[in-house]
């Protein structure tokens, strides 16, 4: 996707920099833009910091007269939100390392291991970027039916685990590609076991590609919905984006209680951009394909 | 060294879990869907073969056309929204001081759950109390509409936290795709005496042209199929005046339990995406390197 070299000859014209009125409108532009992604978060943290009667008869943007903590305390053990949360943290995290796993595994035979089906089963990997959620929906509601995995983690852990292998192997694949043929001689010639060179060598080698993949496979199945709403029916299995809608549904009047829960549900995805911003930006951008 | 690397039984170990996944999660379903949509069936029962009948049935059933037509309206805002965040790109990437404060602060929204947003904006939308109601207020517009219970405007309401959400992924690709660009480019048309509007118009743009078509295909089918804060927000309601073609799709499946129909539809979307890829690539190819004259 590198841009195709070519050699502009513009006609010249008379020269024409940044002007100081041109440039600060720019600047105001983009401060603008800056605060539109930003004001719904803002306010949303304030009103969940206010109880009913404040955020009724405040101005919208005000500070909370007095930070409603208790608000959290409420809905974390009240609302389940406690149950939710651990749900979706062990979820993420084993599907999470499962895909990474055999992403890695699958990706170090594609691109190191000689056979003939290589580039057909890549091809299978790619194509499957392509296809919708939406579209096996119902296909895999109704076998997870049948194999009693409905209402069942595995369902989910399965369905995440498949969805983002596609893109985890597509991202691996330039790394794999890159490794120094000479290690691996090296290693073999050594008497190394392929399970020893792929776990004590290419592994390591290759984690920075292993940080960014899973830290994007771990903002997926955080975020992730319609999986979880479709196939998990009991409140002690149900994950933070389900169990979030199911509360505020029926709080729906409870404003402080809602942004609380809401906050909940997004600040460990913040805090983690907070500190890892650009290794997430990575990952975005070497994984947009996906959509 | 050869042989080794060769190992069968390694091989197989290595990436037959992995296929084994992918196949029975996507692939099975897929080939499923497609025969299913041949049939009739509730889900539970025996399903029976009624070849095209679902297809027909799709053929004049209005509702879904006006959920088709909605994710089309989708797609083309999406798609014009494009022209926006590429000009943003373009200034980002103009050594501005602070680009990457901005870069990080547009990219937010796209993190965070399509559940907390679609939570966020209908209280936003709130009639008397929500934020964007009451600027309108303080802005002296009186009585401002009910934004999610207006028929005429439901969808629209419904468009600007979808761009809202993935502005700042678009941003950011074009940005990384804008500073992958040589800088001797850039100095070269400078001393030629290009001005910064020529510059990025003429130089940067068409060097950029293949990630551009790359998101072009992003944002029409990440329309096409798009589910969450529709679902969410107005379940396609007010009566149907925001389905689209995968909410249409998840209701007929979960709601009337017409896995049939469902599956169906399921597979005419399936088909609708790959195609709305195939044309986009095709009428976006070049032929040609690109020319400077």
């Amino acid at each position: 996707m590198l841009p195709k070299a070519a050699t502009p000859s513009v006609k010249p014209r008379p020269a024409a920099g940044f002007r100081p009125i041109g440039f600060s409108l720019l600047y105001a532009v983009l401060i603008l833009v800056a605060a539109l992604q930003l004001l719904p978060l803002v306010w949303l943290f304030f009103f969940s910091l206010k109880n009913n009667q404040e955020v009724f008869n405040l101005p919208p943007l005000s500070l909370p007269v007095q930070f409603r903590w208790e608000n959290y305390q409420k809905v974390w053990e009240a609302g389940n939100i406690n149950v939710y949360f651990f749900n979706s943290v062990w979820i993420t995290l084993a599907a999470t390392a499962l895909t990474i796993m055999l992403g890695g595994l699958a990706t170090f035979a594609i691109t190191r291991m000689k056979w003939r089906l290589s580039s057909f089963v890549l091809g299978l990997f790619m194509v499957a970027i392509m296809i919708p959620v939406h579209s096996t929906l119902i296909q895999l509601f109704s076998m997870f039916n049948k194999a009693g995995l409905t209402d069942h983690p595995l369902s989910l852990i399965l369905s995440y685990v498949a969805f983002n292998l596609p893109i985890t192997i597509m991202i691996m694949l330039g790394f794999y590609y890159a490794l120094p043929k000479e290690v691996e001689e090296a290693a073999i010639m050594d008497g190394c076991s392929i399970h020893r060179l792929f776990f004590q060598i290419v592994l390591p080698m290759t984690s920075s590609v292993i940080a960014t993949t899973a830290i994007i496979n771990m903002i997926y199945n955080w975020n992730e919905f319609i999986f979880v709403n479709t196939f998990i029916s009991s409140d002690s299995l149900k994950t933070l984006t389900v169990g979030v809608q199911n509360f505020v549904g029926q709080y729906t009047t409870d404003w402080g209680s809602i942004g609380a829960t809401l906050v909940i549900s997004i600040l460990p995805i913040l805090v983690m951009f907070l500190f890892l911003s650009n290794q997430i930006m990575e990952g975005i951008t070497a994984g947009s394909v996906k959509g | 060294m050869d042989k080794v690397m060769s190992n069968k039984g390694i091989i197989a170990l290595y990436v037959l879990p992995a296929l084994l996944v992918v196949l029975t999660i996507i692939y099975i379903p897929i080939a499923l869907t497609a025969y299913y949509g041949l049939n009739k069936w509730n889900g539970i029962g025996q399903p029976s073969f009624i070849g095209l009948d679902n297809y027909t049935k799709l053929l004049g059933d209005a509702a879904f056309w006006g959920s088709a037509w909605h994710s089309l309206l989708l797609a083309v805002f999406s798609t014009l929204s494009l022209l926006l965040y590429l000009a943003v790109a373009m200034v980002l990437a103009s050594k501005i001081r602070g680009a990457n404060l901005f870069r990080k602060i547009y990219l937010i929204p796209m993190l965070l759950s399509s559940i907390a947003i679609a939570q966020l904006w209908l209280r936003m939308y709130h009639p008397t109390n929500g934020i964007v109601n009451t600027l309108l207020e303080t802005l002296g517009f009186s009585d401002p509409p009910a934004w999610l219970s207006e028929p005429k405007l439901v969808l629209f309401a419904l468009f600007v936290p979808i761009l809202w959400q993935y502005a700042g992924f678009y941003i950011l690709i074009y940005y990384a795709a804008i500073k992958n660009i040589p800088a001797q480019m850039e100095e070269a048309a400078k001393i030629d005496g290009a001005s910064s509007l020529q510059i990025a118009w003429k130089i940067k743009l068409p060097l950029i042209m293949e990630v551009v078509k790359v998101t072009v295909v992003l944002a029409v089918v990440g329309s096409l199929k798009y589910f969450d804060l529709i679902y969410v927000m107005t379940d396609g309601g007010p009566f149907g005046s925001s389905e689209v073609m995968a909410s249409y799709m998840y209701k007929i499946a979960f709601r009337t339990f017409d896995f049939g129909y469902g599956s169906a539809i399921s597979f005419f979307l399936l088909i609708i995406c790959l195609a709305a890829t195939w044309v986009i690539r095709r009428f976006t190819a070049t032929k040609d390197p690109i020319e400077y004259s």
